[in-house]
């Protein structure tokens, strides 16, 4: 596939678009990050400025549009997020960033009546610093392979006919009207489609499972429910296509013999749930879920459930109590869901990316789906890219493509805090969230699949990827993880409730000074204990990040024990603030500063510092024009 | 005569828990959805509500908190007016959330374990992650997300709002004098 072909609404996905007029077209991402930075200013300034030059500006999808109408539509996320609001000019594919609504008059006079391409909108690669004209020549996009993510890109997700012309729903009517259920298995198992969700579980294996079950009533489960801090991938595409989640939950439920589905959705996911619940709303309308499904009598329901906040809850077991009204608390394995879920009946849970996955595998055939990625893991995988990164949002890329490929490239290199490209700031990249592991510069070139990963320690997860700079303290950042899940676990198995509770105390002992070399042993002794003594997910893969990093970065976490010091100055209890006594002209500016009163000196004479009252907030150091603060 | 009211209070609440409950068809299993509506309704889950559902579901009370308690976005406390949530998800963690979150604490006098100010007007709480992780890092004021937030801008924008709040505040008493005294 060539470049272009990725993003313009004319690939293999627009099955229907052929018949479509190429109308022009004016596309505002929707997605939670562009609308925090005001695209809905900028969406009302462009309808009111187009309709000012006169231009003949149509809101709404028409088949029958004109040559000169100018079409102006809301988009999903289109996962340069950092860069938004994001504005594109199709099919010209010109993507403007950070578009203010003062800058919407020269998109129109310039670039809808001239041609024109407004320079100043244009993304500017910080490695080369030339400026890219469109998706083409913008290495976060050209890099990357979209193929779930790509109609989010352009397709407004709150037009369901707009989907439907542009193919959607034809897999689930082939499922429906052409394919017998096991068929549907045998193609989703051909495709070699794992479970996008984290444990990589092959989908038609887990699909055959519940098909073979002999009950009247089956389910099928949507998780939609991203807890992994930094991941937003599942996100994206509830928001940006929601009605490819619905198709995916059809197909599978054809699969299977279900005629229940539901779609759990994270309550800090506020947009995702109103468009999920609007797009099962249109799919009622225009007859597609509903009784008699396709002509085929069959009947086909959807609910979307908003969850309540816990992480846990993502474990298949616990989120079936949850949707039963009860603690989303796991229970032991087998009877797997596919066996005996909810209420009892066989269900399947497929995560949101799987779904999406699952509607372009009927479309295409499993052959070109095993086409991209790995021989044991085909097909792409979003990864949702953030921390030190240049260009942080969602990437889509073919299993098997390198970290360096990812974060390097795509991701346009590894910043300071300030943002600028520190070229040899590569520290870590931690993926998977708190059940991952860190990869080092070591693992640049390993290529990211499911077995690569396990055999270095770490996971595909649900896709979150951290990109840490080489001022990022790796024992704080296994210390975070550690928090997070010592207060996500739900308290069911005791060695994950408690464990986890003494790794935070043990990794707060070594932050904070108490730990000699007996702390790190148990650190890993009772990570494995906590890895064994865990009935599911959360407790299985909690200690991951610490044994990691103690893997990778243990002179670090030796540096904190032996030596009492913190070499990115991050552990506050590790600094030892000193005044140098030779740059120090006692100018009193640190006195004034400090809040404790521990700074003292005459005037004109060097100052020093009370450790004992000193609270290593560094106002000093900030006060001082001579530099002459070390240490903090 | 102090007693009435608060009658008249009690009888609308349960009234619109016994609508809520309706709605939803009065069962068990739909406790979570329930509880949402409520919270929704009033902001937090006041304890005499729940007991009145566990009653109405014929449950035990111990069921109905401990879901309660069990899920991260259900709230036993009153919220302040203005609700200020710091995501600290993984990416806004790496790009320095914290000092946001103790900028916070330090302007409104709130702490970890007093969230709500006082007079009830700020409630500031951290949030696993919003997966608006590109904006990193990312504060939600009253469901409004802003972006790449500063520490000092963190601040800025509850001086926004105590500004806004102290123009309402004074047209209110100039249109009211005879008001009940102020007591900020």
């Amino acid at each position: 596939m060539t470049n272009a072909n990725l993003v313009s609404p004319t690939t293999e996905n627009a099955m229907g678009s052929a018949t479509l007029p190429q109308v022009r077209r004016v596309v505002i991402c929707a997605g939670t990050g562009c609308m925090a930075n005001g695209a809905m200013k900028v969406f009302e300034q462009f309808k009111h400025d187009m309709a000012d030059s006169g231009l003949n500006v149509i809101l709404e999808l028409r088949p029958e549009a004109a040559d000169d109408d100018v079409r102006l539509s809301k988009s999903g996320c289109q996962g340069f997020c950092q860069m938004g609001p994001l504005v594109s000019v199709l099919p010209d594919g010109i993507l403007y960033t950070k578009v203010r609504s003062e800058d919407v008059k020269d998109i129109v006079q310039q670039t809808l009546a001239s041609g024109q391409v407004v320079e100043r909108l244009l993304y500017k690669d910080p490695a080369t610093r030339k400026s890219c004209r469109g998706f083409d020549d913008n290495p976060f996009y050209a890099r990357q392979n979209r193929l779930v993510l790509h109609e989010c890109s352009f397709l407004d997700p709150e037009d369901i006919r707009e989907y439907m012309l542009h193919g959607g729903y034809e897999s689930a009517r082939k499922a429906f009207v052409e394919m017998a259920p096991e068929q549907i298995c045998k193609t989703i198992l051909d495709s070699g489609l794992r479970g996008r969700g984290g444990g990589g579980f092959p989908t038609g294996r887990k699909w055959e499972a519940a098909r073979i079950q002999n009950s009247p009533k089956k389910y099928v489960i949507c998780n939609g429910d991203e807890g992994d801090p930094g991941a937003f991938m599942n996100r994206s595409v509830m928001e940006g296509n929601p009605h490819s989640v619905i198709e995916g939950l059809m197909i599978a439920a054809r699969a299977i013999g279900a005629n229940e589905t539901l779609v759990y959705v994270r309550a800090e996911y506020p947009l995702a749930v109103r468009r999920m619940r609007q797009a099962v709303k249109d799919a009622e309308r225009e007859g597609i879920l509903g009784k008699n499904v396709f002509g085929t009598g069959l009947s086909m329901k959807c609910e979307v459930m908003e969850g309540a906040g816990a992480f846990v809850c993502g474990e298949e077991t616990a989120m079936i109590a949850s949707i039963e009204g009860q603690r989303g608390m796991p229970r032991p394995k087998p009877p797997f869901p596919a066996q005996s879920g909810l209420w009892g009946k066989p269900t399947i849970i497929n995560n949101v990316e799987t779904l999406a996955h699952v509607c372009r595998i009927l479309r295409v055939g499993p052959e070109v789906f095993r086409s991209i990625g790995t021989k044991e893991s085909p097909g792409t995988k979003t990864f949702a890219l953030t921390g030190h990164v240049a260009n942080t949002g969602l990437v889509e890329v073919p299993f098997g493509t390198t970290l360096r490929e990812i974060v390097l490239n795509i991701g346009g290199g590894i910043t300071d805090d300030a943002g600028k490209i520190w070229k040899t700031g590569f520290k870590a990249v931690q993926i998977g969230g708190p059940s991952g592991g860190c990869l080092t510069e070591e693992h640049l070139d390993l290529p990211l699949a499911y077995e690569s990963l396990r055999s270095v320690g770490a996971m595909v997860g649900s896709g979150g990827l951290v990109a840490m700079n080489q001022g990022t303290c790796m024992v704080s950042i296994a210390r975070f993880f550690m928090e997070f899940t010592q207060r996500e676990s739900c308290g069911k198995c005791v060695l994950c409730r408690e464990g986890t509770k003494q790794l935070l105390t043990l990794l707060d002992d070594v932050i904070e000074g108490r730990a000699d070399a007996h702390t790190l042993e148990l650190l890993e002794t009772l990570g494995h204990a906590v890895q064994a003594g865990s009935l599911c997910g959360l407790g299985k893969t909690a200690p991951n990040p610490v044994l990691s990093t103690l893997r990778y970065f243990r002179k670090e976490y030796e540096e904190h024990v032996f030596d009492k010091r913190c070499r990115t100055g991050r552990c506050k209890a590790l600094l030892s603030p000193e005044i140098d006594q030779v740059k120090c002209k006692g100018c009193g500016l640190c006195i004034k500063a400090c809040p404790t009163g521990a700074i003292t000196g005459e005037k004109k004479q060097p100052h020093h510092i009370n450790v004992e009252l000193c609270i290593k907030c560094g106002a000093c150091a900030t006060a001082c024009k001579l530099h002459a603060v070390e240490g903090v | 005569m102090a007693a009435l009211p608060n009658v008249v209070d009690r009888a609308e609440k349960f009234e619109k828990v016994c609508s809520i409950l309706n709605r939803f068809g009065r069962r068990p299993s739909g406790l979570i959805p329930i509880l949402q509506a409520i919270q929704h309704e009033y902001q937090y889950l006041p304890e005499e509500v729940l007991t009145y559902v566990a009653t109405s579901l014929d449950v035990p009370p111990a069921r109905v908190f401990g879901v309660a308690t069990f899920y991260a976005h259900f709230a036993l406390e009153p919220k302040g007016k203005h609700v200020i949530r710091i995501c600290d998800g993984t990416a806004c963690h790496v790009k320095q959330s914290l000092p946001i979150l103790e900028a916070l604490h330090k302007t409104l006098g709130t702490s970890e374990k007093n969230k709500t100010t006082p007079d009830m007007m700020f409630t500031v709480e951290t949030v696993a992650c919003l997966g608006a992780c590109g904006l990193a890092p990312v504060v939600v004021i009253d469901e409004q997300v802003h972006g790449q937030i500063t520490p000092e801008r963190a601040v800025g924008l509850i001086n926004d709002i105590r500004a806004v709040e102290a123009l309402q505040q004074t047209a209110a008493t100039a249109a009211q004098p005879a008001a009940e005294e102020c007591h900020d």
